[in-house]
């Protein structure tokens, strides 16, 4: 049993707010939805299986299957992952196709942590007294800055990656930054900029930390009839893998991340290697996150990626491997704080050809979009994505 | 102590290690059937399933794994991964430190700070 060329992308929708202080939660969910299902030249009543996950207003998928009217509903997924949900969730969805238990999947996501004022990543929070960790945690001011910092100082100590290999990730995204009119960072910056930015956490400046904005987005997965008779170019999802990296009772790497067991999966599911793949949508809350999923993905060796990122390898048209093409979390958009859902519309458009002309790559017919959500210094999800342009 | 420190939200499951923190002893969770200590503590060894949990009294030393100073707060901290003699690596708060000096690999030595309305949670320092 496979999902390999069971489900189709057929409509992805990126909002293109930044800040939304006159909108609600829902009403950004079902502005996206909607959008989705227009992208995909579908109606509401064609969805037979909704996928959200934390960011829906509500307990599980219910509230919002309401606000949406959604019904015809036979499949329901609100499994959370944290940032990396949506990339799951496509997953998901073409699992669910493939066994029949729905033709027309909507997936979405929304939120508005910026008008919200949500101090997102410096501020210790006690989110839940009965998890089993909280009080090993919380007394000590985990945030999740200076958790991801932890995996960048441990990262340094091990293979000797430098603040200005991690700067890279963070110029190359700005390159393409400039050409999205609603990135919410769209000035080129250097590695010079990058290293003499604030200390938020060390070793992590402010410029090696995403940005905090409102929005969202949503994508429509379909069974391959469907997708045939549609005016849209094919993507076809052909692996996925998930899975939870932890602190194994004590006894962890913190420069290894989820993406060394999803990542795998995947390749194996789609029966391709990373040497295969031409674009990557590579979760980037801060720069070292992208450095540790990159290593953990077998696009370089473990401990070798501050040499691979640097110079510019990630940049379309300049590098070997360009990644996050919109700008990324980084440049561009953290919708509710999750950028998975991101990652994979931006793979849809460059499998589609229509990504910005200056970050458009040739010729790509095989793209990865892989997500960490929640803590990479403690506990997180991680999800690959492969996806095939017919 | 600049920070204020919050209260750990203290279960029944792990009292006894609490218990132990008032009176100013770390104590490492240790299977009696499997003999493996762990971190964070439980009652339900996460490497045999064995209900046979001990507190054992720990040596208080350890090597720092990694660290942070969080710099965007109103009164920096470090948070850091102190790798205890038995074996576990604990999160933690590195104290009494210069924070420009601390680095992989410095020992360390449990030192405990008063929290807000609960028991003193075990923090590190050099030495």
């Amino acid at each position: 049993m496979t999902i390999k060329g069971k489900a189709y992308i057929a409509g992805a929708y990126e909002h293109p707010t930044r800040h939304a202080p006159d909108k609600s939660v829902a009403q950004l969910h079902a502005e996206v939805a909607l959008g989705a299902l227009a992208d995909a030249g579908l109606a509401r009543d064609d969805v037979d299986g909704f996928f959200c996950a934390g960011d829906a207003p509500g307990p599980g998928p219910a509230s919002m299957a309401e606000y949406l009217n959604l019904t015809k509903l036979r499949h329901v997924d609100s499994t959370e992952l944290g940032g990396t949900s949506y990339v799951a969730l496509a997953g998901h969805a073409a699992a669910a196709i493939a066994l029949g238990k729905c033709d027309v999947a909507l997936i979405t996501l929304a939120g508005r942590p910026r008008s919200e004022g949500v101090a997102t990543g410096t501020t210790p929070r006690l989110r839940d007294p009965n998890q089993p960790e909280a009080a090993f945690e919380f007394p000590y001011g985990l945030t999740t800055a200076n958790g991801y910092a932890m995996c960048a100082m441990r990262h340094m100590h091990q293979y000797g990656t430098t603040s200005e290999q991690l700067a890279w990730i963070k110029v190359a995204a700005s390159h393409h930054a400039q050409h999205n009119p609603n990135a919410m960072l769209p000035e080129v910056v250097t590695v010079a900029d990058v290293v003499n930015s604030p200390l938020i956490a060390d070793p992590l400046h402010r410029l090696d930390c995403c940005v905090i904005s409102d929005g969202g987005g949503a994508l429509v997965v379909v069974r391959p009839e469907i997708a045939k008779r549609l005016r849209r170019p094919a993507v076809k999802i052909i692996g996925a893998g998930e899975t939870v990296k932890h602190l194994s009772a004590g006894t962890f790497d913190l420069t290894i991340s989820g993406a060394a067991r999803s990542g795998p999966a995947a390749f194996a599911e789609a029966g391709v290697v990373p040497a295969d793949i031409k674009y990557v949508s590579i979760y980037d809350s801060f720069t070292i996150t992208v450095l540790i999923q990159l290593e953990d993905l077998g696009f370089c060796a473990k401990g070798a990626g501050g040499k691979f990122v640097a110079d510019g390898n990630l940049i379309s048209g300049v590098g070997r491997l360009p990644f996050n093409t919109d700008g990324g979390g980084l440049c561009n958009n953290h919708p509710a704080n999750r950028g998975g859902m991101t990652k994979v519309i931006e793979a849809v458009r460059q499998l589609r050809g229509e990504a910005h002309p200056a970050v458009q790559v040739k010729n790509c017919d095989l793209a990865l979009a892989q997500g960490t959500g929640m803590q990479l210094g403690t506990r997180h999800c991680s999800a690959t994505l492969i996806m095939e342009r017919e | 102590m600049a920070r204020p420190i919050p209260a750990p939200p203290v279960t029944v499951e792990t009292e006894p290690f609490w218990n132990a923190a008032r009176e100013r002893r770390l104590v490492v969770p240790t299977c009696s059937a499997c003999g493996k200590a762990h971190w964070y503590p439980r009652a339900v060894c996460p490497f045999c399933g064995a209900e046979k949990i001990e507190w054992r009294a720990a040596s208080g030393v350890g090597t720092i794994y990694s660290f942070s100073v969080m710099r965007r707060a109103k009164e920096p901290y470090a948070i850091g991964y102190a790798t205890l003699a038995e074996g576990p690596t604990m999160l933690t708060n590195i104290v009494d430190c210069d924070f420009d000096a601390l680095h992989v690999g410095q020992p360390v030595r449990v030192a405990f700070a008063e929290t807000e309305n609960g028991p003193p949670v075990p923090m590190f320092r050099p030495g």
